[in-house]
């Protein structure tokens, strides 16, 4: 598929969630498995998922849920399988996947030495995202970091770095969201803060949560049990 | 190349340039290296008066060295914050990388710029062909930060990144250090542009390659 081509798909589906009609997004994962050195933590996984849905990844620790996060947001290769994004008839080529999904972990950080209001600018140009002041305000105040926008990141507490996190993936407004350790870190106003966000996207596109929450897995649709 | 392209490559070097100058970590490194080497080289040799070959061989090891000390750093800060993951999952690669290569140049300019002055009157140096010198300087700007912006981003991945950057560098800056020094040779004597030619067209040729190879491959080091 041309790129232009790729690129209108990727503005359709976005047009197409703003007035809420239903496109048929799906995220199919194929036989995957993923080893490190003769260790095996993913064996023959597959499952799809349409838009809008919601997925669990639940499993005790080192069973393979962060591994299979960032294999979905291309950020890792598999050894074996694949994982595929359909956007109506065609399938999303790998090097477009980072138009249709964002992801936020422990493990993403933001920039210390920028501050709030820097970080959502800076990102939000990569994310193709036209974001003035007034907007940057609404993100901030959604995630309850309102009047810390001026400030550098490195003087923000963990948890306010994980909210600000959930700003940087609100702004891009992303067709799947993939939610690693979701409520890790945060505050009772903080989780309430991303159960709405993940009450939002589910209705609107994709989200995938990898969690050991019984409170977070309550809130998707279908779980997968990662129990090498 | 669109002009979203083009914006997204600019705000990745505007936020480089913007952490630069808050943290100073390339700028100190690259300067007090610069600065440091040639203030001893310079007492050093007292009053004993250089070749003009060996004064351009000197020029051109203090801007390798003073680079090796801070150019991968590009790429080492973002891979060491988390922050590479970010930009992985917001960009395309061809995009992380002209901010980058741009960076690079930009902090080698200045470098040179600082540098030259001082190289001129301590070293005590005649330059009678000036376009010449400044042309050199700046093919081998472009050349240097072309290889040293892929070979960071390399290094960056490496468990042991040491004196890696340095011995990966060696071998590939090799025959543009040649060509750089061979260039500025022919402005010091006063070669005009027939005596520099064959140096300017390998800088320009060893630029064009590696800029273009590097743009081609980088997609592989990044995600890989």
């Amino acid at each position: 598929m041309a790129g232009n081509e790729r690129r209108r798909l990727a503005r359709t589906y976005k047009a197409a969630l703003v007035k809420g009609l239903a496109v048929a997004l799906s995220l199919t994962v194929e036989k995957l498995s993923k080893s490190f050195g003769a260790r095996k933590v993913i064996r023959d996984l597959s499952f799809t998922i349409n838009a809008p849905g919601s997925l669990g990844i639940t499993g005790r620790n080192g069973s393979g849920k962060t591994t299979l996060m960032k294999i979905l947001s291309q950020l890792v290769p598999p050894t074996g399988g694949r994982v595929a994004i359909r956007d109506g008839d065609a399938e999303v080529a790998s090097a477009d996947c980072f138009n249709y999904l964002k992801m936020i972990s422990p493990e993403m950080a933001l920039y210390e030495m920028l501050t709030g209001y820097e970080n959502l600018k800076f990102l939000s140009t990569l994310a193709g995202v036209r974001l003035d002041r007034a907007k940057q305000d609404e993100l901030l105040e959604r995630v309850g970091l309102i009047g810390r926008g001026d400030d550098l990141v490195a003087a923000y507490s963990s948890g306010m770095k994980q909210r600000l996190k959930y700003a940087v993936a609100l702004l891009a407004k992303p067709a799947i969201l993939l939610l690693d350790e979701p409520t890790s870190n945060l505050d009772d106003a903080g989780k309430a803060v991303v159960r709405e966000i993940i009450v939002r996207q589910k209705s609107e596109g994709m989200l995938i949560i990898a969690t050991n929450e019984a409170e977070d897995l309550k809130q998707v649709e279908h779980v997968i049990r990662l129990d090498n | 190349m669109s002009s979203g392209w083009t914006t997204k490559a600019l705000a990745v070097l505007a936020k480089d340039i913007r952490t630069e100058l808050r943290t100073r970590y390339s700028l100190n490194a690259l300067f007090m290296f610069a600065f440091t080497t040639l203030v001893v080289v310079s007492f050093s040799l007292g009053q004993l008066s250089l070749g003009v070959q060996v004064l351009s061989a000197l020029y051109w090891i203090i801007i390798f060295f003073a680079s090796m000390s801070a150019l991968s750093g590009v790429f080492v800060k973002e891979e060491d914050a988390k922050t590479a993951q970010t930009l992985r999952l917001f960009a395309r690669p061809s995009v992380i990388y002209a901010g980058k290569l741009i960076y690079n140049m930009l902090l080698l300019t200045i470098l040179c710029v600082l540098l030259t002055p001082l190289y001129v009157v301590f070293m005590n140096v005649t330059v009678p062909d000036w376009p010449l010198f400044l042309v050199v300087t700046l093919l081998g700007i472009i050349g240097l930060s072309g290889a040293t912006t892929i070979i960071g981003a390399i290094v960056a991945k490496a468990n042991v990144r040491g004196a890696l950057f340095a011995v990966l560098s060696f071998p590939v800056l090799l025959p543009l250090l040649v060509a750089a020094i061979g260039g500025t040779n022919a402005a010091l004597v006063g070669a005009g542009w027939a005596g520099a030619e064959n140096h300017v067209k390998l800088l320009v040729a060893y630029a064009v390659i590696m800029i273009t190879s590097s743009t081609v491959l980088f997609d592989f080091v990044w995600n890989g």
